[in-house]
């Protein structure tokens, strides 16, 4: 899988830590960590980490996206 | 491009994308979402796919993620020709192609140009060559940089304690290497966000056990019997035994394949208008190229219409945007690239984040939390009004300021009225000297109707 979390758009709420906790890592009290080729044995956690992000900063790649085909 | 020909364009031309990274990437999926259906070729100088350079002097230095395994996610199908692993190496504009390193040629009828940056070597080139020096930019660099890292060098010495030596810094101590950063002004991140600000980045590195030294230059570097580098040379006459070196000394942009093609490119980057579309060596504005991420240069409405550079993430994603909705719209669609520009930085376990251009201003003032904790807010102002700010663990707040800047709000900006720090008060920002790059540029020609302009190349 591939994702990419745009920083800029993070605030740090890291909710999505603990639903991929081998995928997402805090380091410190803000700053997401995170590994942006996760093995696919990890699908399920990142698309529910995706899901949670309140701010929507977690991109998948349109092809791991179940819900999307063309448009982000 | 006259106006009527458009759809024939949007259905049948040609567009070529130099440069394969992120912008790169993002450019060819909008001029998709943008409806252009022509023959799309994206050339890039390395042979991987595009992938993201954020997480290389991070989690892969750190040895987490393989330097391999940073694949950009597509947002969309491309349909694109690939021709990665070969350079661009000349622009045709007489014939509208482009040269590529293996010979061949790529004919365009409108080009975007994403070339990016480089790291900046080490200048002296012996000395560079040595075993165990390094530069951080690609991922190959990266790989190798990580293997070394992971062979427990005795030493590491940083040279240059901008964002991204200051993150190796980091690294470096999270593997619990002993590390040496020099760094020729006063503190760390000084460039970006003046001295105020560095010597809190100073002692973060400091308290994490960085041998931080400030004010020096490293005059030379010694390799041994088997050419791998031993020791270093400082300017106040120390000597320093390393076995790696990391030389974070900023980057150079790429340009020089467009060299002979007359556009405004050199040192400084290459000049576009704020709708991307790139200038000719005159200043005139050419109708079929364009240019997007760390390799542009256009003039930004909010820092006094000057021309800015912003090597910065969100810079490729949404000039890429822009550049692509342009290339592929009528006159009087055509957009500008408003960035507030946006940054962040995790080291020593805190999230650094900047809005706007904080080194377009002269003075700061803490504006919430407290530096002692290590989060807060600082804003920067230039004549009266805000232009920038920073976060440390406060990334929340970044909108808060970004919304000041976009409304050119007066600095210092009133209380938050939440979490006033102990001394609002606005004192100089204290950035360091810089020398503004002007371009070696003549003019020639008596008549002013004959007059030409002539870049003038710096030897390379």
């Amino acid at each position: 899988m591939r994702i990419v979390i745009d920083l800029n758009k993070c605030l740090g709420y890291a909710q999505c830590v603990p639903l991929a906790p081998e995928v997402l890592k805090l380091s410190g009290e803000e700053a997401v960590m995170y590994d942006p080729n996760p093995d696919d044995t990890q699908r399920l956690r990142v698309l529910r980490a995706v899901a949670s992000c309140p701010v929507q900063a977690i991109l998948l790649d349109y092809r791991d996206d179940p819900g999307k085909t063309t448009k982000p | 491009m006259i106006t009527r020909s458009l759809d024939a364009f949007k259905a049948n031309g040609q567009i070529v994308i130099v440069g394969a990274s992120l912008a790169g990437l993002r450019g060819a999926e909008a001029l998709r979402d943008e409806g252009f259906g022509g023959r799309l070729t994206i050339i890039g100088d390395e042979p991987h796919a595009p992938y993201d350079r954020p997480p290389l002097s991070k989690q892969v230095l750190e040895g987490w993620v393989k330097a391999d395994r940073t694949k950009l996610p597509h947002r969309r199908e491309i349909d694109a020709d690939w021709r990665l692993g070969v350079a661009a190496t000349g622009l045709d504009r007489t014939k509208k192609l482009v040269r590529l390193g293996d010979g061949t040629e790529v004919p365009f009828d409108r080009l975007l140009i994403t070339t990016g940056v480089r790291a900046r070597q080490w200048p002296n080139p012996a000395e560079a060559g040595l075993e165990g020096v390094f530069t951080v930019r690609t991922c190959d660099d990266a790989a190798r940089l990580q293997a070394a890292l992971a062979a427990r060098p005795r030493r590491v010495l940083i040279i240059g304690a901008g964002y991204i030596g200051s993150e190796m810094a980091s690294v470096c101590r999270k593997l619990g290497l002993d590390v040496t950063v020099a760094e020729r002004a006063a503190a760390p991140l000084a460039g970006a966000l003046g001295n105020v600000i560095g010597a809190i980045a100073a002692e973060m590195q400091r308290d994490a056990g960085v041998d931080l030294r400030t004010g020096v230059s490293v005059s030379a570097l010694e390799g041994d019997s088997r050419g791998h580098v031993c020791r270093a040379h400082l300017s106040d006459g120390t000597r320093l035994d390393v076995d790696l070196v990391l030389a974070s000394l900023g980057s150079i942009r790429n340009v020089e394949w467009l060299d002979g093609a007359r556009l405004a490119a050199g040192y400084w980057g290459l000049g576009c208008d704020a709708g991307c579309r790139v200038f000719d060596v005159h200043g005139v504005v050419t109708d079929d190229i364009f240019v997007a991420g760390d390799v542009a240069r256009s003039p930004h409405v909010l820092f006094g219409y000057q021309f800015l550079s912003m090597e910065h993430w969100d810079n490729a994603v949404l000039g890429a945007a822009v550049a692509a909705h342009n290339m592929v719209c009528e006159e009087l669609d055509r957009r500008a690239h408003l960035l507030v520009p946006t940054n962040w930085s995790g080291q020593f376990g805190v999230n650094i984040k900047s809005v706007g251009v904080p080194s377009f201003g002269d003075e700061i003032a803490f504006t919430q939390g407290a530096v002692t904790e290590r989060r807060f807010a600082a804003a920067y102002g230039r004549n009266g009004r805000i232009v920038g700010a920073v976060t440390f663990n406060q990334g929340k707040w970044l909108q808060h300021y970004e919304a000041l800047i976009m409304r050119s709000s007066p600095f210092p900006p009133p209380p938050a009225g939440f979490d006033v720090p102990a001394d609002a008060r606005s004192v100089p920002a204290d950035f360091p000297p810089r020398g503004v790059g002007a371009p070696d540029v003549i003019l020639t020609g008596h008549d002013p109707n004959e007059r030409q302009a002539e870049l003038v190349q710096p030897p390379r």
